[in-house]
């Protein structure tokens, strides 16, 4: 075991953490009473993107783990973009 | 224990976030789905979407989250040594699991109850796009309560294992890879609850 590599997370830091995910909860919420038109969805996928980002460096602990594992997740996600982005440009251009 | 037992911490961990980019990709592909009837249908997914309880999300939110938190403090705690608390934290977070599958269950009835289920006589005399928008409704919470379920299986199992003493302080990382899969199933939620309880 690597045990001496591994980064011991202190409980403060995820209190920390979860009470900003709970104001993130609540400021989506909040916005989505506001009509802002189309925006509205961007808006919620921002707050979400914050929100995932937090769960992913400090619940996750990517933050603390070597290269290997972020570039991963990074290849993951621009795979998921590409999907998602080719399969709109068939929709709206068809 | 054989003291030469190979354990390759980095591995398992790594192995586990493979897993975790194909349910990326599986959650993706629902997600797209909603995208592209979205910008089909945006009338039809807004006046659907009004009738989903934004109680019973907002709660199931807190619940996740929540949720979350126990796992990773249970992590933290089983390093430090203190195996009770961590123990106790992962019993939270089962209760967490039964919780939001509970709210689930009362969510779900409360729309059925109404008509509102795929292929119902109420859906069918209603605008396509309503009737898409609650398909996927049904598909993709179904598709994560599941998760839900699954997870809170896993978290028991590794419950098991820690009180054998198969799991502890110096060798954690089935807790570790449970949590992972457990934050995946936060992930999706906190992606999932905006696009179906707050479409405006």
């Amino acid at each position: 075991m690597s045990s001496e590599s591994s980064h011991i997370v202190p409980y403060r830091t995820f209190i920390l953490i979860w009470i900003a995910l709970l104001i993130l909860t609540g400021v989506t919420i909040s916005v989505a009473q506001i009509d802002l038109g189309p925006l509205n969805i961007w808006v919620a996928l921002s707050i979400a993107s914050c929100k995932s980002a937090l769960v992913v460096a400090i619940f996750m602990h990517l933050k603390y783990e070597q290269l290997l594992f972020k570039l991963a997740l990074l290849s993951a996600l621009i795979i998921l973009a590409i999907f998602i982005g080719f399969t709109f440009i068939d929709v709206l251009y068809r | 224990m054989t003291p030469h037992l190979h354990k390759d911490y980095v591995g398992a961990k790594f192995g586990m976030w493979l897993f975790l980019f194909t349910e990326l990709i599986l959650f993706g592909g629902l997600f797209i789905l909603y995208a592209v009837y979205l910008s089909r249908y945006p009338a039809a997914f807004i006046a659907a979407g009004a009738e989903l309880d934004l109680r019973f999300g907002a709660a199931n939110t807190l619940i996740l989250l929540t949720s979350s938190l126990f796992v990773a403090l249970s992590i933290t705690a089983l390093r430090l040594g203190k195996t009770r608390q961590s123990l106790w934290l992962l019993a939270a977070t089962v209760a967490s699991a039964l919780l939001f599958l509970v709210n689930k269950f009362f969510e779900w009835s409360a729309k059925i109850q109404h008509g509102l289920y795929p292929a119902s006589p109420e859906l069918q005399a209603r605008e396509i796009g309503e009737t898409v928008y609650f398909n996927l409704y049904y598909l993709t919470t179904g598709l994560h309560g599941l998760h839900v379920l699954i997870g809170a299986v896993v978290i028991v199992w590794v419950m098991v294992f820690i009180r054998q003493q198969k799991v502890h302080r110096d060798d954690w990382v089935i807790l570790e890879n449970a949590g992972l899969y457990w934050h995946l199933v936060d992930l999706i939620w906190i992606f999932l609850f905006p696009l179906y309880y707050l479409v405006l």
